[in-house]
Formats: C-alpha cells, structure tokens, sequence
C-alpha cells in the first residue's frame, strides 16, 4: 500500500482516467454528491469573503483549491468516527453535518458556531497548528478503550508538520496502535512560507516513517484518487488499528485569509498555472464527458448552492447577539464565587 | 482507617475513584510497573490493567493534549507530569484547548482532566526539579489550582479533583510527601474544592499559606505563642479560584496577616491576595500586609537553595514586626 514517494493519481489534470482507476471512478451518484458538495463550499467561501470585505464577518481563511480533499474526508468518515479539523477544512465539517450558518457564526466571531448541532463529538477547529493532533489521538484512545470500531481523523496543513504536537501525535498513536488518519492537506503554503522552505524532506508523507506506519501520497484534486486513499486509509486504520498519513498535494488558490494579499510572496503566473490543475472543475468535466450532468445542469447546481447559501447567510445575519452572561457561564459547571462577582460587575456597568 | 503518609493517600484515592469509575484512566511516564517516580501509582496497573494505568511515550505536550481527547469523548484521564519543571511544553495544551474546551463549544464538549504534578523544593535535586511555578496557572480562566498539605486534604481534595467535570491542575507538594503520616478513612468522601481550611483559629494574626510552606507556618504559629501571638493559620488549599470569604473574614477579625508561600513574590498567588484585602477589607487592617515568599530569582540549585526557602524564623520574625506596628 505504501510508497512515500510516488503521488497516486488516476484522473489527470486534463480529464485523463488511467486504466487502472478503482470502481468509484464508475460511481456516479457518489461523484454527483460530491461535486456538489464542492460547488456548495465553493460558494460559501465566496460569499465569506463577500462578507468579510463588507464588514458582516471577521477574518476568514478561504478553503479554495482545496475543496476536494477535504469534502472526500467528509463523505467517506463514519457519523460515529471523530474530526479534529484545521481551519481550512470546511468542506469535512460540512459533510459530518456543521451547518453553513454554524460556520458563518464561528468565523463571524461567535462561540456558537462551535455548538455543532449535527456532529455532537467533533471538535471545533483548532487554531493553534498541529495541536489538534493529539485531540484525535486521544479520542481514538477513548474510542477503542469503548470497544467502538471507529477511527479519529485530524486534518492538517503542511506547515503543521513542522510542529512538535505533529510528531508526538503520530509517535503516540505509533506507540499506543491506535486508528487515527493524520490528513495532511499540502497546499504548498504556510502562510508565505513554501513548503520547501518548511522541509528538508522530500515529501510529508515520509515523515510517518517517524510514526513507524504507512505514508501515502495522493493528488488531493483528483476526486477519484482522492476517494481510493482516503478510504483505504480509514478502512486500514480501523481494521488493523493502527494511523495512517496521508498527504493530499493541492494548491492554495487563495490568500492565507481575508488579512493576506499572496502576491507579495507568489506570483499571477503560478496561481494561474495552478487553477489548471484544480479538483472541482476536473470533477465537472468528468461528469460531463461521461454524460451524468450537462452544462444546464451545472448551472442548476451552481443555483441550488447559491440558495443554499444565501439562506444560511439570512440566519446568520438574524442572529442575535449572546447576553453578557454567557461570557461568563461556560467557563466551568460550577462557576466560582469570584466570576459570578465579576459576573454582576460587568452587568452593573 | 489506616495511617498514611500524603504520597499513600494519593495512591488511595486514585484506586478508589478507579475502582467506582471504569472510565477513570491514568496517563503518565513510568506510572505503571514502575509506580511513578514517586510511586504514586504503585500497584495500580496491575490491579487495572495497561488499558487504565497508562505508560505514555515520554512527551509532556502529549500527554496533556491526549488527555484532552480522551475527556471530551467519555474517558476521566488523570495524567501525571513527573515534576512541575516539565510541564511547560504541555502550556499550549492545558491553556490553548483544556481550559477552552467548554467555553469555546458552548458546554458542548468538555475537559474533565487532572493534570497531577510535584512541586516545590528541598529534595535536593537536580535542576528543573523543585520548581513553583503556581501562579502561572492561576491565571488560566477555565482551570483549577488545588493544592493538598496533609495526607487527608490530598485524599479528599484528589477525590473531588476527579469529580470535577473541568480541568483541575492538583500540585503536590512533594516536600511533605511522606513527611508524616495520618488516620485516614478510605470512605470515598471528597472536602470541598474552592475553599480554604482554617487549621489553627487564633485573633492577633492571621497568616495564611499553601503547599509546604504550611509545615513552617504552622511551626510559627506555635512559636508565636511564647510571644502572646494568637496566630490563625489558613490554607487556601485552591489557588484557582482562592476562597476570599474565609480569608477576609479572618482578616477582619484579626486585623493582621502575612502571606507566606515558597513561590517568588512578584505577581505570585500572595500578591492577588494582598490585593484582595486591600480591596476589600482595607479599614480592617492595624498594619501593612506582610508576604514572606521565594525571591524573584531562579530556583537555586540545591547547595544554595534553603536561601530561597520560606523559614519559620522569618514567618515569625514578620509576624512580630506586623504585631509591633
């Protein structure tokens, strides 16, 4: 199964389906769901951006080019395995069932977008890098400790795995076998930072060497390469419990977040050459060659993410704001004497 | 009843909490077969198993970090960190995801954790080993401090640590470890968290402590009698979130108070509760507040270190000045 070196890649940038392409590459009904998912979270990332520039959302870190990977995550993990995301894999919590509003709270500077409705274990994304890690790590200890055949699977960006946590994450879950995927989305950036500026080693995926367990590359932009790995990763993890990495490749197409401007560190050329290669319009085109949707079904599906979007839009904006309470009341299930006092002065003011 | 030291009653209350709790789990280097570097968990992997007494790879960010895995999906850690000085790298852990768990997912998912760590010095060790850094996690919103100074508040006190569903930082002051021993019942019964013990009620004087230092403060208040110093002792016990009432209600009965801890002064523990009493019970007060603490200078190695120690005689030596003013 392994190879640290080698990208699997069965649709190319073009459209091209080599021979050897696993059965999902014929599942049609799953490609459609997926690629609708994409053009949803497309659409709301645009949108995050519309509202982060007009002031009705704070600072957001757009997931563009990466969708694919990251709503594959989403469509193959189990409702009772465990997500520890990064913050840039919005198209995973959108497939275990945090709602587009939920998301639009959260980035929109309110704690409760994290109070997900429909995923009740996943944890919210971490902000400081790699931390995350060792969340899954844990909740596959629990996990397994409950006889439950479930994995955790953490989602990180390549500049996590120059972080300490990335390591003794994986050393951790080595050590103790326990089934967590480690997904590292690679899209070339930590913030300015080029991956070869974060790394001596020739891939990510080799860094599970350290862990003692299987490394995987894959073009995070083919769809159907995408879907064979990541399933395989989940399934092995599971059945051996054991971790697995994988190291999905795809390519910022946007600035770090909204407070980010990538030209001052990349150039036009590049993010041009790079949108060639991106993973929701190679799926559209697969679906179209081989006759599932046509061009008025695109925009059809295009239509339905707008709408979808736009009422999530509506609720977020109608949301009041918390009482003063509430930044006082979950700090602890019994609240000392002390922050009730502090409670009330801020009350009085 | 049986009579332990304050090391054995850690020992005892882990294996009661684990043998009510099944998802109570102990995380930790060397905590199983070899009991701990201080043996505080000797004998529980065998009685419970590897899956219960963990022995983690050596990785303090790990361990505090699986922890918070294993809480918010149904399991209790308890994990030890094998002294104070090493818990730094775990900093990101307790304050960035244990702490803000419960805030940040709106009760949603919670943390409850014990991180168990020694402090303090005087054990003669290397460096690294006889840190108080106390007050750094005072600061944490979201945490316990607790801090046990007798074999029974540690039965109690770790007890309720456990039960607690937020994360609680329980510092034990290994100096007394085994200092002396004491009847204790193995009857399960937590003592209350966020609240101090009065263990001496006097009128002149209060003076008010935690950790080791309590040994001294206590010899002090003895020895004040010789000088008609009715001295009341406290031990705050839990640093975070510290009991105010009992402190200002005894302050303003006495009138008079010195705060003594092994940690160094600025911005220690006794600095916010000198602040308190000025706030709060400033009229009360016959004489300025007096802190006898650690200097503000790193932990000396051990051929020095009784210089930063806190003494009875300059316990006493303040206590009289504030007497006298």
């Amino acid at each position: 199964m392994q190879d640290y070196n080698e990208m699997l890649q069965f649709l190319d940038k073009d459209g091209k389906l080599s021979d050897d392409a696993p059965d999902i590459a014929h599942q049609f009904d799953t490609l459609l769901k997926l690629y609708k998912a994409m053009v949803t979270i497309r659409t709301f990332d645009h949108k995050a951006i519309a509202l982060q520039r007009t002031g009705k959302m704070g600072t957001y870190p757009s997931i563009l080019g990466s969708e694919t990977v990251s709503v594959i995550a989403g469509a193959v993990l189990d409702k009772n395995d465990v997500f520890a995301p990064y913050y840039r894999d919005q198209g995973t919590q959108y497939l275990r069932g945090v709602t587009l509003t939920e998301m639009f709270q959260f980035w929109g500077g309110d704690e409760r977008g994290n109070n997900f409705h429909n995923c009740k274990y996943d944890f919210p994304c971490s902000v400081p890098i790699a931390s995350q890690a060792l969340h899954a790590v844990g909740a596959a200890f629990a996990l397994k400790h409950h006889g439950k055949n479930n994995c955790a699977l953490v989602s990180l960006g390549d500049g996590a795995t120059s972080q300490g946590d990335f390591y003794e994450a994986m050393n951790a879950a080595g050590a103790l076998k326990l089934p967590v995927v480690f997904l590292i989305c690679n899209n070339k950036f930590a913030i300015s930072t080029p991956i070869e500026k974060q790394t001596f080693c020739k891939t990510l995926a080799q860094k599970s060497i350290a862990g003692g367990f299987d490394g995987l590359i894959v073009d995070g932009n083919d769809p159907i390469a995408s879907y064979y790995v990541v399933k395989q990763a989940i399934e092995k993890a599971k059945k051996e419990s054991i971790p697995v990495l994988i190291e999905a490749i795809t390519y910022r197409l946007s600035d770090h977040t909204t407070a980010d401007d990538a030209l001052r560190y990349r150039t036009q050329e590049e993010l041009d050459n790079a949108w060639l290669k991106d993973g929701v319009n190679r799926l559209k085109n697969y679906l179209i060659k081989n006759s599932i949707i046509n061009q008025h079904d695109v925009e059809n599906i295009l239509s339905d993410a707008k709408t979808e979007v736009k009422e999530a839009v509506e609720k977020y904006l109608q949301i009041q704001l918390q009482d003063v309470e509430d930044l006082f009341d979950y700090h602890y299930a019994n609240i000392p004497t002390i922050l009730a006092e502090q409670k009330m002065e801020l009350k009085n003011v | 009843m049986s009579s332990v030291t304050l090391i054995d009653a850690i020992n005892l209350a882990l294996q009661y909490e684990m043998e009510q709790d099944p998802n109570v789990v102990l995380i930790g280097e060397d905590i199983g077969l070899n009991g701990g570097v201080f043996r505080a968990t000797q004998g529980l992997q065998e009685k419970f198993g590897e899956n219960r007494v963990i022995d983690s790879p050596l990785a303090e960010s790990m361990i505090a970090g699986m922890s918070i895995g294993m809480s918010t999906h149904g399991l209790k850690p308890i994990a030890e960190f094998q002294f104070m000085g090493f818990i730094y790298p775990a900093m990101n852990q307790i304050i960035s995801h244990a702490c803000r768990m419960r805030n940040r997912t709106r009760n949603r998912l919670t943390c409850p954790i014990v991180f168990r760590a020694p402090f303090g010095g005087f054990i003669h060790a290397p460096e690294h080993h006889s840190e108080s850094t106390e007050s750094l996690f005072a600061h944490i919103p979201g945490l316990r401090v607790v801090i046990p100074t007798s074999p029974e508040r540690a039965y109690g006190l770790l007890l309720a640590a456990i039960r607690e569903p937020d994360p609680v930082l329980f510092l034990e002051p290994k100096r007394i470890y085994r200092l002396h021993k004491q009847e204790i019942d193995n009857n399960g019964i937590a003592l209350p968290l966020d609240t101090a013990f009065i263990l001496r009620e006097g009128s002149n004087i209060t003076l008010i402590s935690f950790g080791a230092s309590i040994v001294e403060t206590m010899q002090a208040a003895q020895e004040l009698e010789q000088y008609n110093v009715s001295a009341e002792v406290i031990d705050i016990a839990t640093i975070k979130p510290i009991d105010f009432e009992t402190i200002l209600s005894s302050v303003e009965k006495t009138g008079r108070c010195v705060i003594i801890h092994e940690a160094a002064k600025s911005c220690g523990v006794g600095a916010e509760i000198a602040a308190t009493i000025a706030e709060k019970a400033l009229t009360s007060l016959l004489a300025p507040i007096r802190r006898i603490t650690g200097y503000d200078i790193i932990m000396p190695y051990y051929k020095m270190e009784k210089h930063n120690m806190v003494s009875t005689t300059k316990i006493v030596q303040a206590a009289k000045e504030t007497m006298e003013y």
